[in-house]
């Protein structure tokens, strides 16, 4: 028999849901964004802000979390044995299907991540978002029973796996070698935020070092917010849902121990009201994280475990935030977007087409 | 005879969805499954117990897992 990982059991995943839920409002205490101690969508698309892919001067910072998560992974899977470069699994549908997810996310502002976060800090309009993220992922599961697939990887080189680490290492180096400086909206190649989210943020060391432990625990885990309730539909399975309820609880308690709790609907921390957008931003986001078969958080541990198709839907993310902040397609505290209803309609005809489009028998 | 899932380089859930119908179709017997890495390592395991087969064997050969469920 083989080792067993003590991560994947069922006190595991409680146990890495419960430390992510103390260390995520700890973040924000320490400067992050209100309920936005971790949020892969609002991170990623502070990177492409910080990047200069797309120039909304509120959200640019090259978030240290986010690099963690991809390094953290790839280090866990190093040390145990699970670094398995792959990829070929229908690339151009799985960077689609991040672009989507993306857009979605930022309709609603936040990715599942911060949708249980946005929970945990008494923001009510985030329960809306959770049902349109479990209609999201309920179609993906219809799919799924119908014989969805984008068909098999195959293994790659080990040169092809270690890209995805070494483009983060190349992020790290430019975060080090252009820090921000004080009133300065640029710092050599990196865009920075005066004033807003991106103008919001912990110190370097701790996200970097919340981000790496994050990263290890949720490689050994498996620990996937879309996966939790995937699972619970298909197959009545508690197991990850256990993780993301603990998730759940756990950062609910820490931030009444904060002061960081303010339930209500009005005057959220980057949130707002529309009730249809905050729900069908989600549906999006929750489908196309189903169809690409893990929630972004996972997608990134997956890429730095050597996934290329997971790395792929990464950069479609990246892409796809550029795109929601050139084109009036992500909301803002004051509501959707000029083109947020546009951007919903076409995104979940691109996701429903991948999936009838993919219904198929795989050969066993 | 012994019945065979193929589930490498498959994703979540389809490996699961996949032994899962197999232990459906069959109801006793013997079943394999190839998987080629360990998150669906786990997740078959983990579903195959839940729906009353045993893990009788498992076997690493270079990065595939072989699993091996019974039941009477």
């Amino acid at each position: 028999m083989l080792k067993r990982n003590i991560f994947a059991t069922s006190a595991g995943i409680i146990m890495v849901g419960a430390i992510i839920g103390i260390l995520a409002p700890i973040l924000q205490k320490l400067g992050n964004p209100g309920n936005m101690g971790v949020c892969v969508a609002c991170f990623d698309r502070d990177i492409a802000g910080a990047l200069g892919l797309h120039r909304a001067d509120l959200v640019q910072y090259l978030r240290p979390e986010i690099l963690g998560f991809v390094l953290g992974a790839f280090l866990a899977a190093l040390a145990v044995g699970e670094f398995r470069p792959r990829g070929g699994s229908a690339p151009l549908a799985r960077f689609l299907l991040g672009m989507c997810a993306m857009i979605g996310a930022l309709v609603f502002l936040g990715c599942p991540w911060r949708v249980i976060l946005r929970l945990a800090g008494g923001d009510g309009n985030a329960i809306f978002g959770f049902l349109g993220l479990a209609a999201g992922i309920g179609i993906g599961c219809l799919f799924f029973k119908y014989g969805y697939t984008l068909g098999r990887s195959v293994k790659e080189s080990a040169g092809i796996g270690l890209l995805m680490p070494a483009v983060i290492i190349g992020l790290l180096a430019l975060r080090f070698i252009f820090p921000p400086v004080a009133d300065q909206a640029k710092s050599g190649v990196l865009f920075y935020s005066l004033k807003g989210p991106g103008a919001q943020y912990a110190p370097l060391v701790a996200s970097l070092g919340v981000g790496l432990v994050v990263g290890v625990l949720a490689q050994r885990s498996r620990f996937c917010t879309m996966g939790a309730l995937r699972d619970l539909f298909l197959f009545r399975h508690w197991h990850l849902f256990s993780g993301v309820l603990a998730l759940l609880v756990i950062a609910w308690a820490t931030n009444l121990a904060l002061g960081q709790f303010h339930p209500g609907f009005a005057n959220q921390p980057v949130a707002h009201t529309q009730t249809f957008w905050n729900f069908s931003g989600m549906v999006v986001a929750g489908l196309a994280f189903a169809l690409a078969g893990g929630c972004p958080g996972r997608q990134l541990f997956m890429s730095g475990e050597g996934d290329g198709d997971a790395a792929i839907f990464v950069f479609g993310m990246l892409v796809g935030a550029a795109f929601a902040h050139n084109f009036g397609l992500a909301s803002s505290p004051a509501g959707i977007g000029p083109y947020g209803m546009a951007a919903v309609i076409v995104t979940l005809s691109i996701c429903l087409f991948i999936g009838f489009t993919n219904i198929r028998k795989v050969g066993s | 005879m012994t019945e065979r899932v193929d589930a490498r380089g498959l994703s979540c859930p389809q490996p699961v969805l996949m032994a899962i119908s197999k232990m459906r179709e069959l109801d006793s017997g013997e079943i394999e499954v190839l998987v080629d890495n360990a998150t669906s390592k786990e997740n078959v395991t983990r579903a195959g117990q839940k729906s009353g087969w045993l893990l009788a064997e498992i076997k690493e050969e270079g990065e595939e897992y072989r699993l091996l469920f019974k039941r009477a």
